[in-house]
């Protein structure tokens, strides 16, 4: 009885023994401190997830802060001036009068004028790198060329236009006969056109290269010529594309600040035609911001802020849409 | 009908030529832009130029040292705040596609990527310079930091999203949690497209002069305080510019061919780095 | 005698509300090949995944039901620890290829932030290639990218670096669906050697290929265990009409 025991403990002992032998030392280190690594990682991978998702947090909490902010900080002059500012003709803080039509006339006047000159060259750009030359150097070189306008810092373009643009803009006025200042809505106009050319280009051009070839080839078998593949094919696709391209560019046009500012003028008046001197709501909030010294005459300028934050998140935001369904259809 | 062909086929070749000269106009504003820039920067510039501050009008001489450091300072404190969390958020938008979250957050980059830039110089003002009292530098590096945040998010997500999911399939596969599937398999195979984004946007802010205005401020003596006014570049060659004095306007000049080429080199150092960082798949 | 090391009790796998693994109750045997076989989407490869619950990765992809590994749930556990015990290799080989051979064999350690020392680290690269029958190919490039290796080599790679971390089971999905007929051969091969370490569960659409690798066949169709044996009784002489229809090609 008590040897079969003891034989049973000893077959035991040796299975044990075997099987601790047979594993070696390193594996067992290599595998303990492997498992307490593990438990280390799985908190840290907790804490990133929380980070992560944080960040998603604060992504919204700092958009929502900002339209916060721009509504708080105009209630003043909501109350004080009431809706009417927004139409109201002048603008005369010394006399504590506050209207916004000047500016709100003076962005649109310079935008749409700047849009106008912009879109057929912007289109031309992009139908020529879309359809006519996609590849090679030469059709790079404009890709990159084209791009880099919109790298150039915007105090530089109104530089220039302030130093070049102005004196030939103030000798076309002498052409033309009206009162040769240079400084105006039309220089801030030609500036800005040149400024968003990039955005309706490259957008173009990506929605021009979207489209099928099945679709151009079928309309060059019938005949069709270049210039007719292009009007009644690429065109008709590509339509709402190039729209969101032009809102782009006039989002962009809009919100533009320091170029505009230095050519513009800086007059609260109304401007009498598109070569006098005006303002824009971007202009008139860098030039007067630091000089506000009352309550409501801060608030209004933070009115047309947040007046110029919901029309360009408006405009952006239907661009997108645009080119979000466009891509993914 | 032969001389209608003929008459299709020229509108079509009157049309591709209009469509060709007005594409290499576009060009022309540019390349007069930077060649004047060039001209009449060139000369102004020389040591001197680079270590010394402005003098007050009528000395001649004088530099854009202060400006120089200061756009170095607010442009570092700003990447050192959006780099981070822009990769952060982008991460975090690639991974959440489908959660209620992601959409909103997705919508609130679209929101930023749009608002005007001195709509954002207003948000520091009250944020930051009003609280403390002061205009600051760090007041105007949180509002640049916010400008280059959606860029740093979009292309971020953008090029995560078009990496392939068997690669993290296979880290998933071999045990590793999720903080080092990200960190060590995901962004090292993106990371070209990080990096483009991030230089991208700090090209972007490198010539911002709006969200300073009322933040930087500007500041004529050299200072180091994040927490005082500070001189950038694009804010000093927005007052000399404006200002009536030809002296102030020659180091304008100057500082605008400084920034025009710091700009450039950005941009063309994006584009020959990523395409060498470029991981093949 | 053969000890079970794998086992599944009831287990059901859905994409959203459609249920592509019906109840499935299977014993895997240690140090075998079993074959996982049937037309696609019979749910199969879900099947696979959600051993080391591959399939969490899946947005919509949910799971109940319970898979033992020993004795353990591996529900139950951490995925982190559920994936370093069941390696996998995946149907496209997916070398890391941002990292050389080397660092892609030992990729779990490097990557997971375990530190060895250098001659631990060679010493585990060497034996991972020498089991995946690649040291020879690749020992003079151990430290150049592995994107010039061709889709059997870095399939092979892909097995190497689920081997390095000594994983008790391995899943492969598919593992020769890519490739050619002389890399596919070479791969099966391995199998062979690789059984008397650990236990191979392979996933295939390719009858010849689970007779000729495996020592076990299970058979899915439309998300259910049709039928699970020896693989020399399942291919002479299946039980169910459903099997035997599979394998004389009445339908595929």
């Amino acid at each position: 009885m008590k040897t079969s025991l003891d034989n049973s403990v000893v077959t035991r002992r040796n299975s044990v023994l075997r099987v601790i032998n047979s594993i070696k030392t390193s594996d067992i280190v290599r595998t303990s401190k492997r498992i307490k690594h593990s438990y280390r990682q799985i908190r840290t991978e907790k804490i990133f997830r929380r980070t992560l998702i944080f960040m998603g947090v604060a992504m919204v909490l700092l958009v929502l802060g900002i339209m916060l902010t721009l509504i708080v900080e105009s209630v003043p002059s909501i109350k004080s001036l009431g809706i009417g500012y927004l139409w109201g003709k002048v603008w005369d803080p010394v006399r504590d009068i506050y209207g916004a039509y000047p500016f709100l006339l003076g962005t649109l006047l310079t935008s749409f004028l700047a849009l106008a000159i912009s879109v057929p060259f912007s289109f031309a750009v992009a139908i020529v790198l879309g359809e006519y030359y996609p590849k090679g150097w030469l059709s790079n070189l404009l890709k990159n060329t084209v791009e880099l306008i919109a790298a150039v810092p915007s105090v530089i373009y109104g530089f220039w236009g302030l130093a070049v643009l102005v004196p030939i803009v103030r000798s076309f006025e002498t052409k033309v006969g009206v009162q040769p200042v240079g400084i105006g809505i039309f220089s801030a106009s030609l500036i800005l056109s040149v400024m968003i050319i990039p955005y309706a280009a490259s957008l173009g051009r990506a929605m021009i290269q979207m489209v099928p070839s099945q679709l151009k080839e079928a309309a060059s078998a019938l005949g069709a010529t270049r210039w007719e593949v292009i009007r009644s094919v690429i065109l008709p696709y590509t339509k709402s594309g190039l729209f969101a391209g032009i809102l782009l560019s006039l989002g962009r046009a809009l919100g533009e600040t320091m170029a505009v500012t230095m050519v513009i003028g800086n007059t609260s008046l109304i401007p009498k035609n598109i070569f006098s001197p005006g303002n824009t709501m971007a202009s008139v909030i860098a030039n007067e911001f630091t000089e506000a010294d009352h309550p409501v005459y801060l608030s209004a300028l933070i009115e047309l802020g947040l007046v110029l934050f919901l029309v360009t998140v408006v405009i952006n935001m239907i661009g997108k849409r645009i080119i979000k369904r466009y891509t993914t259809v | 009908m032969n001389a209608h062909i003929k008459y299709r086929i020229g509108k079509s070749r009157g049309f591709q030529a209009l469509t060709i000269v007005l594409a290499c106009a576009c060009v022309v504003p540019l390349i007069a832009i930077l060649a004047y820039i060039f001209k009449e920067g060139i000369t102004k510039i020389n040591w001197h130029f680079f270590t010394n501050v402005p003098k007050p009008v009528g000395e001649p001489g004088g530099g854009i040292a202060n400006a120089l450091l200061g756009s170095v300072i607010v442009i570092s404190v700003a990447s050192l705040i959006a780099i981070p969390v822009g990769i952060l958020c982008g991460i975090y938008l690639s991974e959440n596609k489908t959660t209620k979250l992601a959409y909103w957050c997705g919508l609130c980059v679209d929101v930023l990527q749009g608002v005007p830039s001195i709509v954002i110089g207003i948000i520091a003002y009250f944020w930051l310079v009003k609280p403390f009292g002061s205009f600051s530098a760090l007041s105007g590096s949180i509002a640049l930091s916010i400008m280059m945040l959606p860029i740093v998010i979009r292309s971020t997500e953008e090029t995560l999203k078009l990496l392939p999911d068997s690669l993290k399939e296979a880290a998933f596969a071999l045990g590793m949690p999720f903080h080092r599937v990200i960190l060590k398999v995901i962004v090292p195979c993106g990371i070209s497209g990080i990096l483009s984004g991030v230089m991208l946007s700090v090209a972007r802010i490198a010539g911002e002069t709006a969200p300073l205005l009322f933040t930087a401020f500007g500041n004529p003596y050299l200072s180091v305080s994040i927490t005082k006014p500070m001189q950038t570049l694009p804010l000093l060659i927005f007052n000399y510019a404006t200002s009536p004095y030809n002296d102030w306007h020659d180091l304008a000049w100057g500082a605008s061919l400084v920034l025009l080429a710091w700009v450039l080199l950005l941009n063309i150092i994006t584009k020959i780095t990523t395409r060498k960082w470029k991981v093949q798949l | 005698m053969e000890s079970t090391i794998v086992s599944t009790k009831g287990f059901n796998a859905y994409f959203g509300t459609n249920h592509v693994v019906k109840d499935v109750n299977i014993d895997i045997p240690q140090n075998n090949v079993v074959a996982v076989m049937g037309p696609s989407g019979c749910g199969k490869t879900t099947f696979l995944r959600c051993i080391n619950r591959m399939h969490e990765l899946i947005p919509g992809a949910t799971a109940n039901g319970t898979i033992m590994l020993h004795n353990e749930n591996v529900y139950d556990m951490h995925p982190i620890f559920v994936r370093l015990k069941i390696g996998m290799v995946f149907q496209r080989p997916n070398p890391f290829p941002n990292l050389s051979i080397y660092d892609n064999v030992i990729a779990g350690y490097k990557l997971n932030g375990i530190k060895l020392p250098k001659e631990e680290k060679d010493r585990i690269v060497e034996h991972s290639l020498t089991k995946s029958a690649l040291w020879n190919e690749v020992k003079d490039a151990l430290h150049k990218k592995g994107n010039f290796l061709s889709g059997g080599q870095q399939q092979r790679l892909c097995i190497a670096r689920a081997i390095a971390m000594e994983p008790e089971v391995l899943l492969l999905d598919e593992p020769t669906s890519a490739l050619d007929p002389i890399s596919t051969s070479s791969i099966e091969a391995l199998l062979h050697d690789l059984k008397k370490n650990y236990t191979l569960i392979i996933v295939t659409h390719n009858m010849q290929q689970a007779a000729r690798v495996s020592d076990r066949t299970a058979f899915f169709y439309l998300g259910e265990l049709v039928e699970y044996d020896d693989t020399k009784k399942m291919f002479t002489n299946p039980k169910d009409t459903r099997t035997q229809n599979y394998i004389t090609g009445r339908f595929s």
